[in-house]
Formats: C-alpha cells, sequence, structure tokens
C-alpha cells in the first residue's frame, strides 16, 4: 500500500495532462481564494508532494459524502486525487475486510504516527455504543483512537460536523459530531449533505499544498467555501430584492425562475459554495433546478421547521398557542373586567354626596 | 379589590378617601381607553393655552390628569394592580393632589382645545372634568369656587344675586323703555335664563331679549325661581352640586310648562343646562334647550328678526369654547353678525378652534388663579390685534368679562360687544302687522 | 451543540410561543379591561349622530389640525414619516407578509426590497431624531417616563436588527435572523402592558372622543381646515 511517487508522476500516468493538472491546480487556488501567483506553487508543492496517509472512518452515515466523491459522472481529477493520497483505510472502498483491514490500519497509525489525517464520515452516538459499532469495537471508542495520534481530523458531511440527520429531533442514538468528542485536534467540518466534492478536494489539497488547515469559520468550516450565503450568490436574487416569488413549484413564477423564498428556500441561512460551484461538473444545483436550498450545510438543518416553509415562519404550533392565548386572554380579562366593576358598582354604592355644607365656612 | 370602608366619624366631611372613592366612580371605558392610548407626544401643550402662553411643562393638559391616571392603572388594570402589589405604584397622596390643585384648575379653563387636537383622540379635557369631582371630594378645591358654588347653592346665584336684584333691574328696563318684561308666564313658549354677570354688570343684555322677542312676538317669560343659568358646580367639578342647580331650572321649566329654555350667552351654562344637565338628574327633559344665538337664527331664518341698519366699524369675532368648540353653535353668529356688520376681520385660529379668554371652567371665579389668567391672555391680545379691528364681538357673559379685563390689562382700548345686544341695538323699528307672524310660530317649536 | 442555528430554533419556535401567548392573551385582557367598564348613556338631545361622529373621528384623527401644524410640526411630520415608513417595513416585506399569512392566512403582495430598506432606513432615522427632540424639548423631557425610553428602544431594536440581519451586516447570519426575531418578540411581549397598547386603543380612544363630542356638533360639519 505505500508507495514514494509523487502526485505528479501518478497523475501523469493516469492520462492526466500537464495542462489538465495546472488547470485544476488553478481553479483549487482561486477556490481557495489564494492569490493567482500562487497556483504555480499549488501545482509545484502537489507534484512534488509524498502522498499523505489518510485513514477514513464511517460511524452513522449512508456513504453519500463518499458517493459524492467518488461517483460523479466522469472520472475527474477530483476523484482521481484518492489515488494520490494514501487511503490506508476505508470501510466502502478497502478491497481488505476484516482483521487485513485492521491490520492495515493500525500499521498506518504507527507508520504516520502525529501525521496522518483522520477523516470522519457520520455522527457518533452516544445514547448506546452498541447502535453503531465496527469489528465489536464502538465508533466513539475507535474515534478516540485513531484521533489521537491524528495530525487534523477532517469532518466530511454534516453528520460528522454537526450531527446531521442522525441528530435530528428526537435524535433516538444520542448522536453527536466530531467536535463534540475530539477537543484537543484541529478539526475541519466541510459540511453538506453530501458536501461538494472539489471542497473535500480542496481542502485536502490545501492541506498537502501548505501543511496546514485553510482558515475556519465560527462552524469550523474552511472559510473560503463557506463565507457567503446561498442567497448571497443566487443567480434568482435579483427576483427577491424586486419582490417577485414563486408561490407554488409550478406557477408562472415558478417557470420563469422567480425566488424560491417563499417555497422555503433556505438560502438565506445557508453558507455553502453550490451557487458558484454547482454540482456535477458545474451542470445545475437545487436551486437552478427549481427548488428551494434545503439549508444541508447548516447545523440542524432537518429540524428547521419544514423544507418547504418560508425561512421567516415561526417554528411552532402557533394554533395551539393562539388558542390557549385566547382562552387565557377571555377568561383572565373578563375576570379583572367584572372586579372592576363590582369594584366600581361599590364605589358607587359608597357615595356620598357632595354638598356646600361640606366645607366649613365659605359664605 | 380594595373594599374601602369609609370611616363613621369621618362621613359628611371632603377627605381623601372620599377623593379617592369619586375618583374610582369617574373611571369608565372612555377613560381607560384615553390613557391606555397616550404615547406621550406631547402635542396637547401645544393646544393649550396655559402652556403656549407660559412655557412651563407643568401646564401639559396630559400631565394635570396624573391624580386620576394613577387610580386607573394601579385599581383598574390587571398589570398596574401586580405593579401595585409588588410595591412599584405611587400612591395618589393628600400632598399630591395639593400640588395638582393649580393645575387642575388655574391652568385648565376646560377648553377643550386639547380634546380636538390630540391625535390618538383623548378627551383630557373631559377627563379633567372628571379629575375635579374627585378634588372636590377629597377637599382640594380652590377657594374661590368654594365660595361661588356656596353662593350658588344657599342664595341662588355664584355672585349673590337674589331675585329682589333681578327685579330692580327689570324695573328699570322696563322705567327706560316702556316694554314689559314677562316673568312667571304660565305655559309660555319659551324660558329665557340668565347669568349673574348679566344681571349685575350687562342688564343691557335683558333689554335685549326683550326688544327682539317683542318684535318676534315671542310668547317667552322669565322665571324667578329659575332665572339663573350659571352652574358653579359644573365649574368646580361636582356633579351633585351641578345636579341641584340644574334640578331648579328643571323644576322650574316644569312647572311653568315651557316649550323651550333659552341658554343666555354664557357657556359653560350652555353646557350646563344643553349636555350635562340630562345626565345629572339622569332622565331626559321633556323640554328643548337652545342656545339664544340658536333661537336667534331660527327668528332670523323665520324672517321674524328684522334689522334695519349695519355698522361699519371692524369687529372680529371671540368664539366662546363652550357655544363653538364645545356646543357646535358654529355657523349661527357668523351669520347672524352679517345682518348688523359687514366688516367682520376673523383672527387666526377663528372658529372651531379659536383660544379660550382663559377666564372658562371657573378660571374667573378662582381668584387665586387671576395672574395666570391675565398673563396667558397674551394669545387673546395677540389674535385680536393681528385682526386690526375696532371692536370684538362675542356671545359669553364670561368671555365678555375676561376680554374686557384683559384688553385694559394689556392697555388695548378696545370695546367688547355682545352680539345680541348688537342685533337688539338695529333692530327694525317695530310695525303692527301681528296677523302674518302667528302662521309663522307654529313651525318654530 | 451550542450555535446560532440553534438559537434561531430557539426564537422561532418556544421563544415565539411565549411571546405570542403574552401578546395575545395581554392585548385581550387589556381590551377586555376597558370595554367592561363600560360607559352611561348620554341622555342630552344629540344634535347629530353620535356614529357617524364615532366614524368620523376615527378617521379625521389621522389629518393633524392646521393650526397644531403650525405650532409642532416636527412632533407631525416626524410622527407621520415614523409611522408609514414603519408600517412600509413591518407590512410590506415579504418575509413578513409570510409570516402574517402563515399565522392569519391572509397575504398581500410585497415591496421591493429596495424600498424597504428605504423605509427602514427613514424610520430609524425618524425614531432617533424623536429621541433627540424627547430629550431636548421641554414638555416632553418632562412627561416622559421609563417607560417611554424603553418602549422606544424596544421599538427601535427590531428595525436595527432586522437592518443588519438584511444587509448580513455580521455573521453568521442565522444569529442575526435569530436576534431580530428576538427584537420582536420582546416587543410583542412588551405590547399590552405598555402604551404600544395605542396601536389597538387609538380606535377605541378616537371612537368615545368622537360619540361623546362629535353629537354636539352640528350635522353638515365642514371639514377642518
Amino acid at each position: 500500500m505505500f508507495t514514494q511517487d509523487s502526485l505528479g508522476k501518478i497523475l501523469k500516468s493516469h492520462g492526466v495532462s500537464r495542462r489538465g493538472f495546472i488547470k485544476f491546480c488553478s481553479t483549487l487556488t482561486s477556490m481557495l481564494a489564494l492569490h493567482p501567483a500562487m497556483a504555480a506553487k499549488v501545482a509545484e508543492s502537489l507534484e512534488k508532494v509524498q502522498r499523505p496517509s489518510v485513514i477514513w472512518l464511517h460511524f452513522q452515515e449512508c456513504t453519500g459524502c463518499s458517493e459524492s466523491l467518488t461517483r460523479s459522472h466522469a472520472p475527474t481529477i477530483e476523484s482521481l486525487i484518492f489515488d494520490y493520497i494514501s487511503l490506508d483505510y476505508h470501510e466502502t472502498l478497502l478491497a481488505a475486510a476484516g482483521d487485513a483491514a485492521e491490520k492495515a490500519m493500525h500499521e498506518a497509525m504507527q507508520a504516520h504516527k502525529g501525521k496522518y489525517l483522520l477523516v470522519v464520515e457520520g455522527s457518533i452516538p452516544l445514547a448506546n455504543p452498541g447502535f453503531s459499532t465496527v469489528g465489536g469495537q464502538s465508533n466513539l471508542d475507535v474515534l478516540q483512537n485513531v484521533a489521537k495520534d491524528a495530525a487534523a481530523v477532517i469532518a466530511v458531511g454534516s453528520c460528522a460536523s454537526f450531527g446531521g440527520l442522525p441528530n435530528a429531533d428526537p435524535n433516538p442514538t444520542g448522536a453527536v459530531s466530531v467536535s463534540d468528542i475530539i477537543k484537543d485536534k484541529p478539526i475541519i467540518n466541510i459540511s453538506g449533505c453530501p458536501p461538494i466534492p472539489v471542497v473535500i478536494t480542496g481542502v485536502l489539497a490545501h492541506f498537502l499544498t501548505f501543511g496546514v488547515l485553510p482558515e475556519l469559520d465560527n462552524l469550523g468550516r474552511p472559510k473560503t467555501f463557506y463565507a457567503n450565503t446561498i442567497h448571497d450568490r443566487c443567480y434568482r436574487r435579483p427576483f427577491y430584492d424586486k419582490g417577485l416569488f414563486a408561490e407554488t413549484f409550478d406557477d408562472e413564477g415558478a417557470k420563469k425562475g422567480w425566488c424560491l423564498y417563499r417555497l422555503g428556500c433556505k438560502g438565506p441561512t445557508t453558507y455553502n459554495a453550490c451557487a458558484t460551484v454547482k454540482w456535477n461538473d458545474q451542470t445545475s444545483w437545487p436551486v437552478e433546478a427549481g427548488h428551494g436550498c434545503l439549508g444541508c450545510s447548516e447545523p440542524r438543518f432537518w429540524d428547521g421547521g419544514g423544507f418547504y416553509k418560508a425561512l421567516s415562519l415561526p417554528d411552532s404550533d402557533v394554533r395551539k398557542m393562539a388558542g390557549y392565548a385566547v382562552a387565557t386572554g377571555l377568561a383572565a380579562g373578563a375576570i379583572a373586567g367584572i372586579a372592576n366593576k363590582i369594584k366600581k358598582q361599590d364605589m358607587l354604592k359608597q357615595h356620598e354626596v357632595v354638598s356646600v355644607d361640606d366645607w366649613d365656612d365659605k359664605s | 379589590m380594595t373594599n374601602v370602608v369609609i370611616a363613621e366619624e369621618s362621613k359628611g366631611k371632603l377627605n381623601l378617601e372620599r377623593g379617592l372613592n369619586a375618583f374610582r366612580e369617574q373611571i369608565d371605558a372612555p377613560v381607560a381607553a384615553f390613557f391606555s392610548s397616550c404615547v406621550h407626544c406631547g402635542l396637547c401643550a401645544e393646544a393649550c393655552l396655559f402652556y403656549t402662553e407660559t412655557g412651563d411643562p407643568r401646564y401639559t393638559p396630559i400631565n394635570k390628569l396624573e391624580p386620576l391616571k394613577r387610580i386607573w392603572e394601579q385599581e383598574y388594570t390587571l398589570w398596574g394592580r401586580a405593579k401595585k402589589a409588588l410595591g412599584f405604584a405611587k400612591p395618589v397622596t393628600d400632598e399630591l393632589l395639593e400640588q395638582w390643585e393649580p393645575l387642575i384648575y388655574d391652568a385648565c379653563s376646560l377648553c377643550g382645545r386639547c380634546s380636538e387636537i390630540c391625535p390618538v383622540g383623548n378627551d383630557i379635557s373631559g377627563m379633567i372634568r372628571k379629575t375635579r369631582e374627585g378634588m372636590v371630594a377629597s377637599g382640594h378645591a380652590p377657594e374661590g369656587l368654594v365660595g361661588a358654588s356656596f353662593r350658588a347653592v344657599k342664595t341662588g346665584s355664584p355672585m349673590g344675586v337674589k331675585l329682589p336684584a333681578l327685579q330692580a333691574q327689570i324695573r328699570h328696563i322696563e322705567a327706560d323703555t316702556g316694554m314689559t318684561i314677562p316673568i312667571d308666564v304660565q305655559g309660555a313658549d319659551y324660558m329665557a335664563l340668565l347669568s349673574s354677570m348679566e344681571i349685575i354688570n350687562f342688564p343691557e343684555y335683558i333689554e335685549a331679549l326683550a326688544k327682539i322677542f317683542n318684535q318676534a312676538e315671542l310668547n317667552w317669560t322669565l322665571c324667578s325661581e329659575a332665572f339663573e343659568a350659571t352652574n358653579s358646580g359644573i365649574q368646580i367639578g361636582s356633579s351633585d352640586i351641578a345636579q341641584e342647580l340644574v334640578e331648579r331650572v328643571v323644576r322650574g321649566a316644569e312647572k311653568l310648562g315651557v316649550k323651550t329654555v333659552i341658554s343666555p350667552e354664557c357657556g359653560h351654562a350652555y353646557t350646563a343646562i344643553r349636555w350635562e344637565g340630562p345626565n345629572l338628574i339622569g332622565r331626559k327633559y321633556p323640554f328643548k334647550v337652545v342656545h339664544i344665538l340658536e333661537l336667534l337664527d331660527e327668528l332670523k331664518a323665520a324672517g321674524r328678526l328684522k334689522t334695519s341698519s349695519k355698522e361699519s366699524m371692524s369687529v372680529t369675532l371671540h368664539d366662546p369654547c363652550q357655544v363653538v368648540r364645545k356646543g357646535g353653535v358654529r355657523a349661527q353668529p357668523r351669520e347672524l353678525l352679517k345682518l348688523v356688520n359687514d366688516n367682520l376681520h376673523e383672527m387666526p385660529d377663528a372658529g372651531k378652534m379659536n383660544w379660550c379668554c382663559g377666564g372658562g371652567g371657573g378660571v374667573s371665579a378662582n381668584e387665586r388663579a387671576e395672574p395666570l389668567r391675565l398673563k396667558v391672555f397674551k394669545r387673546k391680545r395677540d389674535q385680536i390685534e393681528s385682526a386690526d379691528v375696532e371692536a370684538v364681538v362675542t356671545f359669553c357673559a364670561n368671555c365678555r368679562m375676561m376680554l374686557e379685563e384683559g384688553l385694559e390689562h394689556y392697555d388695548m382700548d378696545m370695546p367688547v360687544y355682545s352680539l345680541t345686544e348688537m342685533i337688539a341695538d338695529h333692530l327694525e323699528p317695530s310695525v303692527e302687522e301681528p296677523s302674518a307672524v302667528n302662521v309663522e310660530e307654529e313651525d318654530n317649536e | 451543540m451550542n450555535n446560532s442555528m440553534d438559537f434561531l430554533l430557539w426564537v422561532k419556535g418556544p421563544a415565539f410561543e411565549i411571546a405570542l401567548f403574552i401578546f395575545v392573551a395581554g392585548i385581550l385582557i387589556r381590551v377586555i379591561e376597558i370595554l367592561l367598564l363600560g360607559r352611561k348613556a348620554d341622555l342630552s338631545e344629540a344634535r347629530s349622530s353620535d356614529v357617524r361622529a364615532g366614524i368620523r373621528t376615527v378617521l379625521n384623527r389621522s389629518i393633524p389640525e392646521s393650526g397644531i401644524l403650525k405650532k409642532a410640526p416636527f412632533v407631525i411630520i416626524v410622527g407621520y414619516l415614523w409611522h408609514i415608513c414603519w408600517f412600509i417595513s413591518f407590512f410590506l416585506f415579504v418575509p413578513h407578509i409570510e409570516v402574517i399569512n402563515y399565522l392569519l392566512g391572509i397575504s398581500w403582495p410585497g415591496l421591493p426590497n429596495q424600498f424597504v430598506d428605504t423605509a427602514a432606513v427613514i424610520a430609524m432615522i425618524s425614531l432617533l431624531a424623536m429621541l433627540i427632540y424627547r430629550f431636548n424639548h421641554p414638555v416632553l423631557r418632562f412627561i416622559s417616563t421609563r417607560e417611554d425610553y424603553l418602549v422606544w428602544l424596544v421599538t427601535f431594536l427590531p428595525l436595527l436588527s432586522g437592518y443588519f440581519a438584511f444587509h448580513h451586516t455580521f455573521e453568521p447570519y442565522a444569529m442575526l435572523l435569530g436576534l431580530h426575531i428576538l427584537s420582536v418578540e420582546l416587543f410583542l411581549v412588551i405590547f399590552p402592558f405598555t402604551k404600544l397598547m395605542h396601536v389597538i386603543t387609538v380606535l377605541m380612544a378616537r371612537w368615545y372622543n368622537g360619540v361623546s363630542l362629535g353629537r354636539k356638533e352640528p350635522e353638515n360639519q365642514e371639514v377642518q381646515s
């Protein structure tokens, strides 16, 4: 499993031209918001870099994140880059199984102690360790074990980043994110359900090039990809500003490509690069396909009150609450009002007629 | 809920508990809606003569209602009660009422401008009227008004005018003019009321009535038991006293069986007998009440008021608040003035939103308020000055007194006329043709 | 996890329910308290219809009398500006209309965002101007209570936070939106217990004023110039 070939050499042997490689590096450079002059440096670094060891763990997840990366419609450089890291352990991609696989992982951990990258896909159940195990070991134990000697942890997908779907209310497994457990390692969250492939490769490339993780936002996500909201970069934004909205998925507004805010688009609260990077070789992305953003790269997006409910709407059973409020208001108002009435009647009863004789002597 | 028990020994005396009780009696839905709506915008200050002429923010109308507001909030709102229970409420005390007495009596003429200006629609002057009920019951009414009320109840008139004084004036007029002033005529159509001010200071008014009614051949009378129209109870703000005084008029009118009672040129008398009266005695009248100008306007329309000459001097009209703004008699004075004068120069803000003379609402009967009243007359002086006229015409005896005093105070030598008297002075000399008039008389009732 | 999305979900969920409860129940209590106090029938003979006078006053009182316009132009003009711009910012912004539609099932077209944005700025400037005026004008300074300043603040905050949220002035957006909604909830909570109630009771106040004073007016009332 170990090879000392540089990335550049391997790419060439897979038929990726130098020109194609430089182009990829330029794309990465611009996506990482580096100075264009850095493209050459990125290319140089990537060409020379030794394949770093990567251990990829799967917990409570659907493997959609791995799929996102590997099942692009055609082999891409993004997916190829997998070949150029030393993916020493990946449960779904690994040819080996059982003890052999475990052995490979432990060897990698020993050989690259303190230097290997740990990629986590999926959330970790805390309610009962038995909810998710691999080879009889609970996810929590595996994570703590492997993370101990990792250089950094990359949480791929919203489950690993924020708990994701397993963490959705009522969270039966007590699912938590990587950052809820690992506190002493650099962690980078690449959220999304799934994340954009090039974002995963971009982060890896950044690490390969500079040896450190890119700058992160307050949710531990690389700022370069998560700095803007979908809404701010959305090509339908002008319609929002003009007040032109689709009311249903098949009305005139929808056909004219108007804003999907009223149909529940979560673009305004969602930080991701879909609107600029798009999906499937820049073919399209959800909003372009006519559906509002689900907000999948944000924490608790499943519990956000409904995918088809406009963002500004309250997230509760307001009718029930309003009913209680009306009943309480009517009852309390009636009690207070009647008490006032009784009091006033009392006052009228106690009224003593004012007469000029009430004054001592004013004649 | 607090049940206030008035101690036996304090009964019959005015004290704080009685005052608080009276405040509590006065609070109704409108008061609660008004206080709930006030946003402290301060516009009522700009509507109030006492603020605009002094610049003293204490005279802001809504501020004058602090005692009533506290009672409402602390005792008639759930929220206020909770605050009170937690110790966040400022109580209404004798000290507070003493402090507020000059604001409520000396610095408010119940002119009602604030009630017309308030953007949320608060009837502030109406609430000051209500507040005065509590002030009276707690013993915080000004001496001048107490004296006037005392005289009104005991002698029949706030100025102490008794029947013999009126009879003396009648004799004078009858001797001077040869007319008969009818008194206590059973079954007359109209019963005229007078204000003491007219009997003492402006007896020409009685003469004017007689002349006009003679020409119009009106079947009218005065009533020896109820000639006084003014009502100190309204001014001091005691419904009990006001009721006693209104009842005299109602009894007199019912005894004579008149169809219509004529309120004189007095502003608050009109408010008392026309608007507050039925509510004070708790029943509708079996007769109508009209202001003298309403009647004159009707007579004019029926062709029974004929004038033969006009004056050329330039005049301006002062609108008495209780008659014009709060009484709704608005078009009549201007129509009537046209009969005798074509040289009217309206003062700024004339009509519904005219400014008060400063002496309404009992201020004129409250000696303590005199310096303030003369100070705020500045507004009226300025208005009259900008009208640039030779004389002022008005139709309220109290306004007339206040105008005369105010103009003198500001060294303005200018006569103040009563509109009714002006008309009487220009009546067509009477011609004997009674038959034509009798037919029309039917329409007028 | 303690993050802005959790905060947003909390303000849109439990916090909103609490605020809505206090708002609705509080208003009902206040209105019923007022209505049940009742008023005595006026026995004096009306000169004109009090119902018409009541309706007339409810409508007419929005038009300032010319004399007061000259005497206090600032309060009138800024007051007008404030109310109109607040109305636009609140009722004609599409995300707000969505909320109203969700709560009451009624909807109307909104205004383009630039208009709403401008209106919100004008509303904030007028509020600030009114606060400065309140500090400086002898009458307003004198009659103002702590409640006036509290209400000012609680009215200003939703505009400010809404403006920030709309412009994504700070990150993350969910936190800004959450703060905006929270500030509105604060507004809803204090509404029934402060002068904010005038939004509702102004109709009652004008009505009562109209029926008690308007019945004395001549029937064919010329419009006050």
